[in-house]
């Protein structure tokens, strides 16, 4: 059997680490996954290619968070390692190596934001972006999409690239109204420098796969089409399966396997999904080989018969619905953004961030200056309920002089105010400091 | 005294033994047309004069089931396959007696929809119709749940005397190639069983009792009850008897080293880890197949002694072609060998032909004759060099699964080369310039695979699996399936993992005093099901050390090696 693309497999299971011995993410969350694909043979397949992991640095983290105090106080190996997978992911596929990669690495990410004062949803750092900036140390003008089909919101991801648009974010969810972490309504667009490159497709409980590939025929192919991406990154969270414990959502292997055949990542790296015995070995398997250009019609979880879990008429047309809406926005970008913006200097945006896993309750201001001549200097004030303080000060990609020498001033400036922890990322200069 | 015979493509090589020390050695042609009369002839030559009483074992490294797969002499094999969902896998290749059989059972052994019992009446009557010879029957993780495969067997238990069972020949998932592997040894068993039997009437008729072993492809043997069941582990076993002689040639390490073995088409490549042999990942292929036979990881470049020499845009190049002899040997073409004779690094027969061929290659290229000769050699080493040093990049970029193996995994970093073969001598310093490793040659190195074969001890491997929650364990290859209580723990496994393969070697024939037991794997998973109590998910593998049965020895004072 030979794939129709080459598919590089970072399959790293971390064996040996764990939240806590009970925690979902825990020593045997792909341990089944790996009994199946051994089985299954992936490894005879030619064309894919077992690779390990990097190991990502507090140099890569740097790029992305303002991590406090530092990224060694609070990362830990396995996600150093998990982010070095979707660096390993990245480089395979952007030097030629492999057609397209899959990180099937853990624990997640996609929770983890600008700001990190450690676990979030099982995530301290956002492994797609750091892997992400790394590639761009060698191929600065990317243009790159991340698709996350996790079925809780990809809050991290979308605070980081909120007001980049050289990344559109498109995440799809179960309802925020109903599911952790409460964020990713369709009303979330993006920052001044790039509304409309962060969307969100919130989906009521129940949908199934009918609702996924709708969402996907009607909205996701329909943007990338129009964003013309040089890279897509697939956040592939397998919670929207039937059987997950922690979700709502009616999601078969058939239905990942065919929504990654449609939306033709080159990279997926794996997110959430703790049904460990019931979904991950399939839905892996399916994604796997729907990467790889094969045959996954025979891939499918021994309870599951056609029409199962097939969505009900009610869940449908509010899926039509809400695809509607948010392509309409897609299409009105600029003109809503110049609506939102007319005649304003910056956007503020206060918020509460809760570090569920860590226990930390963070309080927050984001500032946006709205620049006419690029994505504009933006700024975070943070402390939360241990004490800790922090401004993080961003001249991002493409900013312009006034924007950076700005940046520069400001982070002088912070250097008399009461603040534990002082960051500025100089993405222009690929500069970072921290006091 | 054990008494080994190593038959290779030409040649058959035997010894005699006695714990370690070198009695005998024999040399023949293979007569490829009677394997089996090869290697009584063999066996009478070195029998001769000594007394048959004192032979304690028998050790094989036989050609018999290679050379069948290879020249398609198999049974005609009917083949079971029930693939459930998954990957569709095109087993086509299997023949006319290919039957896909309904049904699954998943990952954690659970039968999720059983077969129809109606169906195996068809295929019944097709195989009877078709003539078909033997069975393989192999279900997707039947090592994890038999119960499919074994009732499939005892359906036809009255039908067929070889039926092979996929879940008996490894504990290790991969349905694909377990497939194959149970067809090969359906399809070779009946041409083993009758080799056996003829080896086993021949014996007793010289009133020879000692039992026999069979060498396999990981460097150890089997006894020959055994290798009738599970034949296919007897393939390919050439290189392994070759990796046990070069090490039994050189003093006990416990160092990473390369072995090399320079023929004259071909060198082969070893490794030492630690001084342990290194394994092929999943196993070895043969014909085109992938299987799960446990094999010495081992490669062979296209390039020996004999590999011919010419010129290619401007340059040098050497092999893989054959095609002949050295010109300092009698051939017509230049070959390294011939570089080395003119260099004065090894003797020939015709050394002053081979300075004229090289002369005028030398001429045509544009250089004097020693610089070219030198060039010649250096190619040659630079060539083996890069080779190991592409193997071992793939080598130490073998997946891992755990943090500690990612951070402070073992990686093979050979510190020397063992080199054996023709023209070992003369390639040491050259060899030693290219690579900076040390290189060493032993002085007799002719009999190397016959000694290997003769001192290679039996070896086998089982996985364990347990799981608390359903209460169960299993060693796929020892066709042990049980239950255990909800307390069952790591330690437990261990133990019976250890117990059982000590077991298995006792029953393989290996000496008690020589086992070496140990455990190869070993985790234990908490499994978490909602609020009822915490369960464990273990598994665990354990071999029988590989090894030497014994450390080569030098002879006694006055002892004498006779070599015919």
């Amino acid at each position: 059997m030979k794939a129709n693309n080459s598919l590089g497999l970072i399959f790293f299971p971390a064996f040996d680490w764990a939240i806590s011995p009970s925690h979902p993410e825990r020593e045997e969350r792909l341990l089944y996954t790996q009994d199946q694909l051994f089985e299954e043979g992936i490894a005879d397949i030619e064309g894919i290619h077992f690779f390990n992991p990097g190991l990502a640095g507090p140099a890569d983290v740097e790029r992305v968070h303002f991590a406090y105090p530092d990224p060694d106080s609070i990362v830990t190996e396995s996600h150093y390692i998990a982010a070095g997978g979707v660096m390993r992911a990245l480089d395979a596929v952007m030097s030629g190596e492999t057609d397209k990669a899959f990180a099937m690495v853990r624990p997640p990410g996609h929770h983890a934001q600008r700001v990190t004062y450690g676990d979030r949803g099982f995530c301290i750092i956002n492994i797609e972006a750091v892997g992400l900036e790394y590639i761009r140390q060698k191929y600065p003008d990317l243009r790159v999409a991340i698709v996350d089909t996790d079925c809780h919101h990809g809050d991290g991801t979308q605070d980081i690239y909120w007001n980049d648009p050289d990344t559109l974010f498109i995440s799809f969810h179960q309802d925020g109204r109903t599911l952790y972490p409460g964020t990713g309504d369709m009303n979330e667009l993006g920052g001044p420098g790039a509304y409309g490159y962060t969307l969100n497709i919130p989906l009521p409980p129940n949908t199934g796969d009918e609702g996924f590939l709708h969402v996907l025929d009607n909205v996701v192919l329909p943007v990338l089409d129009d964003y013309k991406p040089d890279l897509i990154i697939n956040s592939a969270g397998q919670d929207n399966h039937y059987t997950d414990p922690l979700t709502n959502m009616n999601f078969s292997a058939q239905g990942y396997a065919l929504l990654n055949e449609k939306l033709n990542p080159d990279v997926a790296v794996l997110e959430g999904g703790y049904s460990i015995e019931g979904a991950l070995p399939y839905v892996n398997l399916g994604i796997v080989l729907a990467m790889a250009g094969l045959d996954y019609s025979g891939v499918r979880e021994p309870d599951y018969y056609e029409g199962k879990w097939r969505q009900s008429l009610r869940v449908s047309r509010q899926v039509e619905e809400i695809s509607d809406q948010i392509l309409k926005k897609w299409k009105n970008r600029e003109k809503l953004a110049a609506e939102k913006f007319r005649g304003r200097q910056k956007v503020t945006l206060p918020r509460q961030v809760y570090y569920d896993t860590a226990g930390i309750m963070e309080s927050q201001q984001q500032e946006f200056k709205i620049c006419a001549d690029c994505p504009g200097l933006n700024v975070i004030h943070s402390a939360n309920d241990r004490g800790d303080s922090l401004i993080g000060i961003q001249i991002p990609r493409r900013a312009c002089p006034a924007c950076q020498a700005e940046g520069y001033r400001l982070f002088e400036e912070t250097g008399k105010m009461k603040v534990k922890g002082r960051f500025l990322q100089d993405k222009t200069g690929n500069k970072y400091f921290s006091a | 005294m054990i008494l080994a015979i190593d038959m290779g493509g030409t040649h058959i090589d035997g010894v005699l033994l006695r714990q370690g020390v070198l009695l005998k050695s024999v040399k023949h042609e293979v007569d490829r047309a009677d394997l089996f009369n090869s290697i009584w002839q063999c066996l009478q030559d070195l029998l001769q004069g000594q007394e048959k009483g004192e032979i304690t074992r028998i050790h094989l490294s036989t050609t018999i089931c290679t050379n069948a797969i290879v020249e398609n002499k198999v049974s005609r094999v009917g083949v079971i396959v029930q693939s459930g969902p998954g990957i569709n896998w095109d087993f086509d290749r299997l023949g006319d007696n290919l039957h896909y059989l309904s049904g699954s059972t998943d990952h954690r052994g659970i039968v999720t929809d059983n077969f129809r019992q109606s169906d195996l009446q068809t295929i019944r009557a097709s195989f009877q119709d078709k003539g078909v010879e033997s069975l393989a029957v192999i279900s997707k993780f039947s090592p994890r749940n038999p119960d499919t495969e074994q009732k499939i067997g005892d359906f036809f238990a009255d039908d067929y005397q070889e039926i092979t069972l996929g879940h008996r020949l490894s504990g290790k998932l991969n349905f694909p190639r377990r497939v194959q592997t149970a067809y090969l040894n359906a399809a070779i068993a009946d041409s083993f069983r009758s080799f056996a039997n003829s080896m086993l009437t021949a014996l007793a008729e010289e009133a020879i009792t000692a039992p026999v072993y069979i060498l396999k492809a990981d460097g150890g043997t089997v006894d020959l009850d055994t290798a009738m069941q599970r034949p296919v582990e007897t393939i390919l076993s050439g290189p392994a008897a070759s990796f046990v002689g070069i090490s039994a040639l050189f003093p006990p390490t416990d160092k990473d080293a390369v072995l090399l073995d320079i023929g004259g088409t071909t060198t082969d490549i070893f490794f030492l880890a630690a001084g342990l042999s290194l394994f092929e990942a999943a196993g070895i292929e043969i014909d085109g197949r992938k299987t799960l036979v446990r094999a010495v990881y081992s490669n062979s470049v296209g390039l020996g002694g004999d590999s011919y020499v010419y010129q290619d845009k401007e340059e040098i190049r050497i092999g893989p072609e054959r095609r002949g002899p050295a010109v300092a040997f009698g051939g017509q073409d230049l070959t390294p060998t011939d570089a080395l004779v003119y260099l004065g690094l090894m003797g020939g027969k015709y050394p002053q032909k081979a300075t004229e061929a090289l002369a005028v290659f030398a001429a045509d290229m544009g250089l004097d004759t020693e610089a070219c000769a030198r060039r010649i050699v250096t190619i040659f080493c630079d060539t083996i060099r890069q080779r190991i040093e592409e193997i071992l990049g793939h080598i130490n970029s073998s997946p891992v699964y755990t943090i500690r193996d990612l951070l402070q995994g073992k990686q093979v970093k050979p510190q020397s080369i063992k080199l054996i073969g023709g023209p070992a001598k003369a390639l040491a310093g050259p060899l030693q310039e290219a690579s900076g490793l040390e290189v060493s040659f032993p002085e007799n190195y002719e009999i190397a695979n016959a000694l290997g074969a003769g001192l290679a001890r039996p070896t086998t491997e089982i996985s364990l699996y347990a799981n608390t929650e359903r209460r169960i364990l299993s060693i796929a290859e020892l066709d042990i399936y049980q239950t255990i209580d909800k307390s069952f723990n790591l330690a437990q496994a261990e133990e019976i993992a250890l117990k059982a393969v000590t077991r298995a070697g006792l029953a393989m024939g290996l000496p008690p005093d020589q086992i070496e037991a140990e455990i190869i794997e070993s985790s234990s998973f908490n499994m978490v099901r909602g609020f009822m109590g915490r369960e464990r998910n273990i598994r665990v593998r354990a071999q029988i050390k590989p090894g030497l049965l014994y450390d080569l020895q030098e002879a006694e004072q006055g002892g004498r090696h006779e070599s015919q």
